[in-house]
C-alpha cells in the first residue's frame, strides 16, 4: 500500500449562509480501501462529497484526491474520481446502452460500444440494454448509474448513499459491486446512514456529526466505543432482512436450497 | 482538456437531439400554435385587417408568425435544461473531465436545430396556404441569418430560465411574454392603427424592426435602416443574455 492516501481531507469548512454545515473535517482514505462516512440526514455527507468531486468549493481547508488539490487542479481531480450521487443520474430518454456509450465517449475512450456491452453484461443489464432507462426498476437504475461511474476506470469512486431507497436484494447487489471494486484496487468512499451498510462493507468508518468527524476507526475499534445494547440492535436488524430474503428467495445467485444456510451464517464482514 | 470542447459538445448535442427524435411532440406542439394563428388570421380575421400594402395578408403576417414559432420553441430548451439539472445528470457531466461550457452549448445547438425545423415546417404550411415571395437566394440567406440570430438570442434567455427555475412551469413560463410580444408590434397590424402610447411601444420594441426587415426582404423591397435597428437589438439581447447565462452557470458550478 502506498504511503500517500488516495483522499486526504484537512480542516474543510463549508457554510451555506448562516448554516455551518462542515466545521473542520479531517480524514484520510488509503488507496484500495472502502471508507464509509456515516451520518444522519443533514450531517453534511453530501456537502463533503460534492467538495471532493469539485461540484462545490470549500470555504476553508484543503482536500486532495490522488494527490491533486480539488481547488487547484479540478480538471485532474475530475479525471481521478467518479461520483455516483444520491439520485441515479441516468438519462431517462436514452437506453441503458446509450447511457453507457455517452459516458464512454465523453471520457474519450476508444470503442465505446464494446465498453458498454461489457458493463451491461457485468451488471446483469444485458437484456435491458436496449430499453429506455425510464422503464428500469430502482435497483436497475442504480446499477446502471454505478456502471456509468466505472467507465474509464477511475482510481477513486465516491458513492453518495448508494443504497438509499433500494429494496434489500438490490442493496446486496450494490454491496457485491462495491466489494468487487475494492478487490480490483479501486478506492471507494461511500456515505451512508445505514449502520449495517458501513459494518458490512467498510475497512474504516468515520462518523460525521454536526459538521465534524467525531470518530474514525475500523469496525472493531468503533465497536469498543458502543454500549452492548447498541451492538445488539445492529446485529438484529440484518436478521429480519435475511428472513425476508430467505422467504422471497435469491435463487438466481446461489440456488434456493442453500439460501437458508447462507443467510444464517454467511455474513462475515469483509 | 480544452481540445475536447468541440468533440464533447458534439456528443452532448447528439444526446439532446436524440431526445427530440424520441419525442417529436415537442416539435409538433411548437408548430401547432403558429399554424393555428396563421389559419385564424388569414381565414377569419385577415379579411377585416387593412395593412395599407397591396400584398396578400398571409405575406404580411408570416414574419411575425415565424418569430412566434421560435418564441414558443425555446420554452422546450429551458424545460430540457431544467430536467437535466433536477435529474442529476447535469452534475454527473460537471463532475466528469469534460469542458463545462459544452453542457450549455449542446442545449443551445439543439435548440437551434429544433427551431429551424419548426420554422421550416411553418413556412411549408404557409407555402401551401398561398405564401409567395420573390426573394432571391441571398434574400433567403438573410432571412435565415436573422432567424438564427433571433433563435440564439431567445435560447440564451431560455438557458437563464432553465438554470434558475425552481419548477417545471417556471422553466417554460418565461416564454409567454415573448410569444405575446409580436402581437404588440407591426407583425399583424400596422402600428399607425394603434393608440399613441401603444403605438410608441410597438414601434420601439425589437419585434417590429425584425418583422419589418424580414417582410421587406420577402417582398423584395429595400430594407432601409430597419435592418440595422433589428441587428442592434438581436446582437444586444444575445450578448446580454449570454453573459448573464454564463455568469449564472459559473456561479452554479463552482
Amino acid at each position: 500500500m502506498r504511503s500517500d492516501p488516495a483522499i486526504r481531507v484537512r480542516g474543510v469548512e463549508k457554510s451555506f449562509k448562516d448554516l455551518r454545515v462542515l466545521r473542520g473535517v479531517d480524514f484520510d482514505v488509503d488507496a484500495g480501501t472502502i471508507f464509509a462516512l456515516l451520518g444522519s440526514n443533514g450531517a453534511g455527507k453530501t456537502t463533503l462529497v460534492r467538495i471532493l468531486s469539485t461540484l462545490l468549493k470549500a470555504d476553508a481547508g484543503t482536500a486532495t484526491v490522488q494527490g491533486f488539490d480539488v481547488a487547484g487542479e479540478p480538471a485532474r481531480v475530475r479525471e481521478s474520481v467518479s461520483l455516483t450521487g444520491q439520485f441515479a443520474a441516468v438519462d431517462d430518454v436514452l437506453t441503458g446502452r446509450e447511457n453507457l456509450v455517452l459516458v464512454a465517449r465523453l471520457r474519450h475512450l476508444a470503442d465505446p460500444g464494446s465498453i458498454a456491452d461489457e458493463l451491461l453484461a457485468r451488471f446483469a443489464l444485458a437484456e435491458a440494454g436496449a430499453r429506455a432507462a425510464s422503464t428500469y426498476s430502482g435497483g436497475m437504475r442504480r446499477r446502471l448509474d454505478i456502471a456509468m461511474s466505472l467507465i474509464g476506470e477511475p482510481p477513486v469512486i465516491v458513492l453518495d448513499e448508494p443504497t438509499t431507497g433500494l429494496d434489500p436484494q438490490a442493496r446486496i447487489e450494490v454491496w457485491q459491486t462495491i466489494r468487487a471494486l475494492a478487490e480490483g484496487g479501486t478506492t471507494v468512499l461511500l456515505t451512508t446512514q445505514y449502520l449495517d451498510e458501513a459494518e458490512h462493507l467498510a475497512d474504516r468508518i468515520a462518523i460525521l456529526h454536526q459538521g465534524t468527524i467525531i470518530q474514525n476507526g475500523t469496525l472493531a475499534e468503533l465497536r469498543q466505543l458502543l454500549p452492548p445494547a447498541e451492538v445488539e440492535y445492529v446485529e438484529k436488524q440484518p436478521s429480519l432482512e435475511e428472513v425476508f430474503l430467505a422467504l422471497v428467495g435469491d435463487a438466481a445467485e446461489t440456488g434456493a436450497a442453500e439460501t437458508g444456510d447462507a443467510a444464517g451464517t454467511g455474513r462475515t464482514p469483509r | 482538456m480544452t481540445t475536447h470542447v468541440l468533440g464533447d459538445t458534439g456528443v452532448l448535442t447528439g444526446r439532446s437531439l436524440r431526445h427530440i427524435l424520441r419525442s417529436p411532440d415537442t416539435i409538433i406542439t411548437t408548430v401547432i400554435t403558429p399554424i393555428a394563428l396563421m389559419l385564424l388570421f388569414v381565414y377569419v380575421l385577415g379579411g377585416a385587417i387593412r395593412t395599407g400594402s397591396g400584398a396578400a395578408y398571409l405575406d404580411y403576417m408570416l414574419p411575425g408568425i415565424l418569430l412566434i414559432t421560435v418564441a414558443s420553441g425555446v420554452a422546450y430548451t429551458a424545460y430540457r435544461l431544467f430536467l437535466d439539472l433536477r435529474g442529476g445528470i447535469f452534475e454527473r457531466f460537471q463532475s466528469m473531465p469534460i469542458a463545462r461550457s459544452s453542457v450549455l452549448w449542446a442545449h443551445v445547438l439543439t435548440s437551434l436545430v429544433a427551431n429551424l425545423v419548426s420554422v421550416a415546417i411553418v413556412i411549408g404550411v404557409a407555402l401551401v396556404m398561398g405564401f409567395r415571395t420573390g426573394a432571391s437566394p441571398g434574400g433567403w440567406l438573410a432571412v435565415g441569418a436573422i432567424l438564427i440570430l433571433f433563435t440564439l438570442a431567445l435560447t440564451w434567455i431560455a438557458v437563464i430560465a432553465g438554470l434558475t427555475a425552481k419548477t417545471v412551469d417556471g422553466a417554460s413560463g418565461f416564454s409567454y411574454p415573448l410569444i405575446f410580444l409580436p402581437f404588440v408590434s407591426s407583425a399583424f397590424v400596422p402600428t399607425e392603427s394603434m393608440p399613441g402610447p401603444v403605438a410608441w411601444f410597438a414601434e420601439n420594441q425589437p419585434v417590429t424592426s425584425i418583422v419589418d426587415t424580414i417582410r421587406a426582404v420577402f417582398a423584395r423591397e429595400p430594407v432601409g435602416s430597419e435592418i440595422w435597428v433589428a441587428l442592434a437589438w438581436l446582437v444586444g439581447i444575445l450578448v446580454v443574455a449570454y453573459a448573464v447565462a454564463i455568469a449564472i452557470h459559473r456561479r452554479k458550478v463552482s
